[in-house]
């Protein structure tokens, strides 16, 4: 760049072009290819095909609703009912299909579709009131869970899914499982989305500062309910994708899963109070959490240790962020 | 016909009654001052005038045009600019996303063409003479004078017809302030109305045409610049003078 120093050391200008030009931090990538080396040399398991596709497989339903997680998080916002109604989403897909016997597009329409009437339910409330998102989609969070117990008959599992449905979580066109395939092209286009489109620059816009956002002209209400709507479709995906995967709708599916999703999202480089976020950067966090799991798996760690780990990272990555940007600041 | 018509304007606040019915009219090419004391109710006028509050009642005018109808973004793109006395910038985004906010230039398939925002970003920033290290920074690590002149050049990138400026050189040290007097008088050389907001009332009687005060919610006077002296201006405010 012209105005900027003649010849930055090579570093920064890679730094430059990932973080400019990919909206990818280059210090998440990084990362992530050291965790897998130092597992590579750990376990003789780690580095094989089968254990790489396992590790997306896991990763896909977490990596979806990190997608979501990125967009809200990006506008100053917060979805805590992702988890929720991922479950619902399922129950009623398994529930159109299996207990009243429609064909099988009925459990797609019906999955995502629920998954986008819940985010719009959020986002009508978020708008239209003066409710903080966090109160609002906690109580989507109850609502979309007792409803999944409610639908499914005796509060248990729905098995028994039609083959093109199971199909999107078994199958394995050219090798790749179906969830994994799915995960890629929905990063692709949020990440498009949010980072080369006006729809993202708003969003990013909104969140960093809302009183200027509006005074550009940006319409920052109707933006909300699209966010919110568009984070219960893509709860809505996930959910089918796990239910696909597991051949059931299940009403305890996702529990917890809407804060992987949100600490995914953060180690990525997303910050919490918005502004500043990358779809990519939320799926390398997501991939970090596999990584890091199935690593230790392999290595016959106890699961509770990977939970301590997933915290550390956690903790970490917002550690460098802030030494970084403190950098940046005196530089 | 005049550029900007404010007829009989109401604003309240649940039981505050902020705008007592103000009637104002604004020509190209001209700096009119706008003052008054804390709360006489100049920010919430110009806010009925970019779109952010809508007016109880009363109508406003822009080219003829009525405009209690729009939004924000459409008065914007007819001409109507504010520079915000917070600057209204999204600090961590770059200068250009900043220049460009809400009106984001695309090409094909809707991608946005940050190329083209970040040479036009430049090019304005360069005919503003201000020195910016480099535009791809975001704008939160900018000093204050640095931040001021990324919100003038987004309110002057799109051609404005009537550019409203609340408190710009509150922040400002002697020498910006200057640049930003100046700047001015260019707006008005090129026959931009500019509204100037500003308590320092050596700022507006060395720039103005115009001082209109505004006192508890109403238009308390009407002054030519040239045939006012600064006492008669604070008697207004304060609403001594009789």
């Amino acid at each position: 760049m012209s105005n900027d120093v003649s010849s930055p050391p090579l570093w920064q200008r890679l730094q430059f072009f990932f973080d400019k030009k990919l909206h990818l931090r280059l210090e998440s990538i990084i990362v992530l290819f050291a965790l897998c080396l130092a597992l590579a040399i750990l376990s003789p398991y780690f580095l094989s095909v089968s254990n790489f596709l396992n590790t997306l497989l896991a990763t896909s339903t977490i990596g979806v609703l990190a997608i979501a997680a990125t967009l809200i998080l990006c506008s100053a916002g917060l979805d805590l009912s992702i988890g929720s109604v991922m479950a619902l989403s399922g129950i009623v897909g398994a529930y159109l299909c299996v207990v009243l016997g429609l064909p099988w597009p009925f459990a797609l329409v019906g999955t995502l579709g629920t998954g986008a009437l819940a985010g719009y339910v959020n986002g009508q409330i978020i708008t239209r009131t003066s409710i903080p998102a966090f109160i609002v989609t906690l109580g989507m969070l109850g609502i979309a869970r007792g409803l999944s117990f409610i639908i499914a008959p005796n509060g248990g599992a729905i098995y028994g899914l039609p083959a093109p449905i199971v199909y999107l979580g078994q199958g394995r066109p050219l090798g790749i499982p179906t969830p994994v395939i799915i995960l890629a092209l929905t990063a692709l286009i949020a990440h498009y989305a949010l980072a080369y489109s006006k729809f993202g620059r708003h969003t990013l816009a909104m969140g960093d500062n809302e009183n200027a956002a509006r005074a550009t002209g940006i319409a920052v209400e109707k933006l909300r309910r699209i966010l919110y709507t568009l984070s219960g479709l893509l709860a809505g995906l996930a959910g089918l994708i796990f239910m696909a995967r597991v051949n059931s709708g299940d009403p305890v599916a996702g529990i917890n899963y809407e804060l992987a999703a949100i600490t995914a999202a953060i180690i990525g480089g997303t910050s919490l109070f918005g502004g500043k976020g990358s779809i990519l950067g939320s799926i390398i966090g997501a991939l970090i959490m596999g990584v890091l799991q199935n690593g230790l798996n392999l290595l016959g760690v106890q699961s509770y240790y990977q939970q301590v780990a997933i915290g550390v990272v956690l903790i970490f990555a917002v550690w460098i962020d802030q030494l970084q940007s403190a950098k940046e600041k005196k530089a | 016909m005049s550029l900007l018509e404010v007829k009989s304007v109401t604003k309240s606040f649940g039981a505050i009654s902020v705008l007592n019915g103000v009637d104002l009219t604004i020509e190209p090419g001209t700096v009119t001052a706008l003052v008054g004391d804390n709360g006489a109710g100049k920010s919430t006028l110009m806010k009925c005038i970019t779109g952010i509050y809508a007016a109880d009642s009363g109508d406003i005018f822009f080219n003829s045009q009525p405009m209690n109808q729009l939004a924000p973004g459409a008065r914007r793109a007819l001409g109507i600019e504010m520079i915000y006395q917070d600057l209204a910038l999204a600090k961590q985004q770059d200068v250009a996303e900043n220049i460009f906010m809400g009106r984001e230039p695309t090409k094909l398939f809707g991608f946005v063409d940050k190329a083209k925002m970040d040479e036009e970003a430049l090019r304005m920033i360069k005919r503003l003479g201000a020195r910016i290290p480099s535009i791809h920074r975001p704008v939160g690590l900018f000093s204050g004078g640095q931040q001021q002149t990324i919100a003038i050049a987004r309110a002057l990138t799109f051609n404005p017809k009537l550019v409203i400026m609340d408190e710009p050189t509150a922040a400002l040290a002697v020498r910006e302030v200057e640049s930003v007097l100046n700047l001015m008088r260019q707006m008005r050389e090129d026959g931009i109305a500019v509204i100037l907001i500003s308590h320092r009332l050596n700022d507006v009687m060395e720039v103005t045409d115009r001082i209109v005060v505004l006192r508890q919610g109403r238009i308390a006077a009407d002054l030519v610049t040239a045939q006012t002296k600064m006492r008669d201006v604070v008697e207004y405010i304060v609403g001594v003078h009789n």
